[in-house]
């Protein structure tokens, strides 16, 4: 494996940013004033208990929710002051999601499931062909392509999440619990795939899980969260053996 | 996105929920339909009565006479409008026939005469009508048949006439078929009838005693009247001028064979001078019959005028214009366009309530896709936060629920117009039934035009927007992080 090389593409920089949610008379502090940089290309696990706030600070990068305060910036632009249209523009070219459950459309064959962002890119339809074989080629899966995900298994699913998320070719990815609905085996057959996007791609890589084990082999850099804030920024090195891995 | 996979997308979506969808599309062509059918029959009824009004050559028509004329139309002028006045005359109703819109100008030609049938004596007003008199309302049950030609020597007798030269009763047939022609008075057709009228010669050509007019003879049997009659008709003394326009009266006969017996005169206009007996223009000019106004205008062979001339124009819409245009030439035009107006306003009156009541299905239906694309934001509640969650915007989001509605209002539409069209066509056939049994001839009370189709698949279009308004709207507002935590 080959070192990541850090770029200026695909930076994120988080300011005392704040995600509060009222519920009655009380304020549910999911992200509470988290502040960290992340620079171009980097492996990022970030690591905590169940509501320590890890997934909601991972929409608020997506783009798929807005700060209560404090603010976002990818690659020195800040997600606060996009409008909703500029925003789903952003999450359309700029971010890959995976997430834990999935998340394919039933209806729609495998083809169809990574189809859909280059759909909502105006991609030309001669070219979204190519591109959907080649996302899937890279997880593996081109032969499925007719198959609707209920004929595929948990782990091939989340390939053709993580080809949907790459068919983009956006500079950051996001995973939450990208392995959570797997067995041990296949989820570490998905995190060396997210690790070789990082690494030959030179994608961003956001990693939300709860198993520190998991993320420590691929992870350049540990955030521990609790409570919605940052306990611990740690740098992962790469262990003994396992020479030219992270940073 | 791109409006080609929005619609795949639409489509695709509408076929996961095939039958709530189609029921849902069911209800707009059952909205559509009733429509569709209200209105047809709606315009279908105005048609009718337009057609039947138009055949009866009231609402088509202008009447023109001289301004000084001293009927309906100008009565009670004073001397200043007799002063402008010009005459009717062949050039007059040569321009009037060019006017825009005027199909022709036919001038009237009319008089009581005697007639002989079996030997016997009948008294009658006859018509000259041009061959285009054949559309009108009153030959539509002719008995017998038109005029072979417009010079043809041939008469239609109208069918009181007709009994009383077969020396019946008057009203004797009207058992069997009231107010059209009997079967009983078929024997008529084919036979001939004397007819005598005076023609005007000049009175150049009197030495000669040659009329000039072949097919027609004198009559030396009957006391000749041919009196010379150097009619300056407006009073000035006999110069050089006034004899160059002098003519005679020639008594003659001619023979006509009867073709047709109808009910009715069909210039309704008319009271007491309906005529009994109508025969082919043409041949009527060609007879050089002298008239009323040849007495009043005097006038020679080559400069004759006209009483009446009876302008046919190409839509009653033209009316007004035509009838201005010849005000503007000097002469008084007159016609009953107001009933057809009143008419026009009623039947918009009725298409309007027909329309409501029809709309009202419609109404319903729309609620029906109210319903279902609620049912859809609920159903595809992840399915949206995937999109949204993949780069769709808002509008993305919104656009496509309006596909979706727009789809079901444009196939509910095509299904309504068809069903609506069905409806029209049956009750159509079946009205038809129940006219033939009451030996009643056919009607189309139902028009489907092509209007009527597009503004239906529009309004349907439109209605089914405005109800995925809600829907489109909620879709778009809805939260992608709470939409992809929802189970």
């Amino acid at each position: 494996m080959t070192a990541t090389t850090l770029t200026e593409s695909g930076t994120i920089r988080t300011r005392e940013i704040c995600r509060h949610y009222t519920m009655g008379t009380s304020i549910i502090r999911a992200v509470d004033g988290i502040s960290f940089s992340v620079q171009g290309g980097e492996f990022i696990a970030l690591l905590g208990s169940s509501g320590s706030g890890k997934s909601s600070l991972l929409n608020l990068i997506a783009g798929l929710d807005r700060p209560t305060a404090g603010d976002v910036q990818v690659d020195g632009r800040s997600l606060a002051d996009l409008s909703s249209e500029e925003l789903a523009r952003y999450r359309r070219h700029s971010v890959g999601i995976v997430f834990q459950a999935f998340n394919l459309v039933p209806s729609m064959t495998v083809a169809e499931n990574v189809e859909l962002p280059l759909r909502l890119a105006e991609t030309e339809r001669r070219e979204r062909t190519n591109r959907v074989r080649d996302a899937l080629d890279r997880v593996g899966l081109s032969q499925r392509l007719a198959h609707r995900p209920g004929e595929l298994s948990g782990g091939e699913q989340q390939r053709v999440a993580l080809a949907r998320a790459l068919v983009n070719s956006p500079r950051i990815l996001l995973a939450d619990e990208p392995t959570g609905n797997l067995d041990s085996h296949t989820g570490m057959e998905i995190m060396d795939l997210i690790r070789d996007c990082n690494r030959r791609l030179g994608m961003t890589v956001l990693l939300v899980t709860h198993e520190r084990a998991l993320a420590e082999p691929h992870a350049g850099r540990l955030l521990f969260l609790a409570d919605g804030k940052l306990v611990a920024d740690r740098p992962n090195p790469p262990r003994p053996g396992e020479s030219g891995e992270g940073q | 996105m791109k409006t080609p996979d929005l619609l795949e997308l639409a489509a695709r979506n509408l076929r996961e929920s095939v039958l709530r969808n189609s029921l849902t599309t069911l209800g707009i062509g059952v909205g559509v339909a009733s429509l569709v059918a209200m209105l047809s029959l709606g315009v279908g009824l105005q048609q009718l009565a337009t057609r039947r009004l138009e055949r009866t050559g009231l609402f088509d028509t202008v009447m023109v006479t001289r301004r000084d004329f001293g009927g309906f139309a100008a009565r009670g002028r004073s001397a200043a409008a007799a002063d402008n006045s010009r005459t009717l005359d062949e050039n007059a109703r040569r321009e009037i026939s060019s006017l825009p819109g005027v199909l022709e100008a036919v001038p009237d030609l009319r008089m009581m005469t005697q007639m002989r049938f079996d030997d016997k004596p009948h008294r009658a007003m006859v018509a000259a009508i041009p061959m285009s008199a054949r559309d009108r309302e009153a030959f539509e049950n002719i008995q017998g048949s038109f005029f072979s030609s417009s010079s043809a020597a041939e008469a239609i007798v109208q069918k009181r006439f007709a009994e009383e030269l077969l020396g019946r009763a008057p009203g004797m047939d009207e058992t069997s078929n009231p107010g059209g022609p009997s079967p009983t008075l078929q024997p008529l057709l084919g036979k001939e009838l004397v007819m005598y009228y005076a023609e005007r010669v000049p009175a150049a050509n009197l030495p000669n005693g040659k009329p000039g007019i072949p097919g027609t003879s004198s009559t030396p049997s009957r006391p000749s009247k041919a009196t010379t009659a150097p009619a300056p008709a407006n009073g000035t003394e006999a110069g050089a001028d006034t004899m160059l326009s002098a003519f005679s009266v020639v008594p003659h006969t001619r023979s006509l064979r009867m073709v047709g017996i109808v009910a009715d005169d069909p210039d309704t206009l008319r009271g007491l001078g309906r005529a009994r007996v109508f025969i082919p223009l043409d041949f009527a000019q060609g007879l050089q019959i002298i008239l009323p106004s040849d007495l009043r205008d005097g006038g020679g062979i080559s400069d004759r005028s006209y009483t009446q001339l009876s302008v046919r124009v190409r839509n009653s819409r033209d009316v007004p214009r035509v009838e201005d245009s010849i005000h503007r030439m000097g002469f008084s035009a007159f016609s009953v366009l107001d009933a057809s107006r009143n008419l026009q306003r009623f039947f918009t009156v009725l298409d309007l309530f027909l329309g409501i009541f029809g709309s009202l299905a419609l109404a319903v239906a729309s609620l029906g896709i109210v319903n279902t694309l609620v049912m859809a934001i609920l159903e595809r509640r992840r399915e949206i936060g995937i999109l949204k969650a993949l780069g769709a915007s808002d509008s993305d989001v919104k656009k496509l629920f309006f596909a979706e509605a727009g789809a079901m209002g444009i196939v509910g539409g095509m299904l309504g117009v068809t069903m609506g069209w069905m409806i029209g066509k049956v009750i159509n056939a079946a009205t038809n039934i129940y006219l033939h049994r009451q030996n009643l001839p056919s009607e189309t009370f139902w028009s489907v035009p092509w209007w009527l189709v597009l503004g239906a698949l529009g309004f349907s279009l439109a209605v089914s927007l405005v109800s995925g308004l809600y829907p489109a709207a909620r879709a778009a507002k809805l939260d992608p992080v709470k939409a992809l935590r929802y189970e």
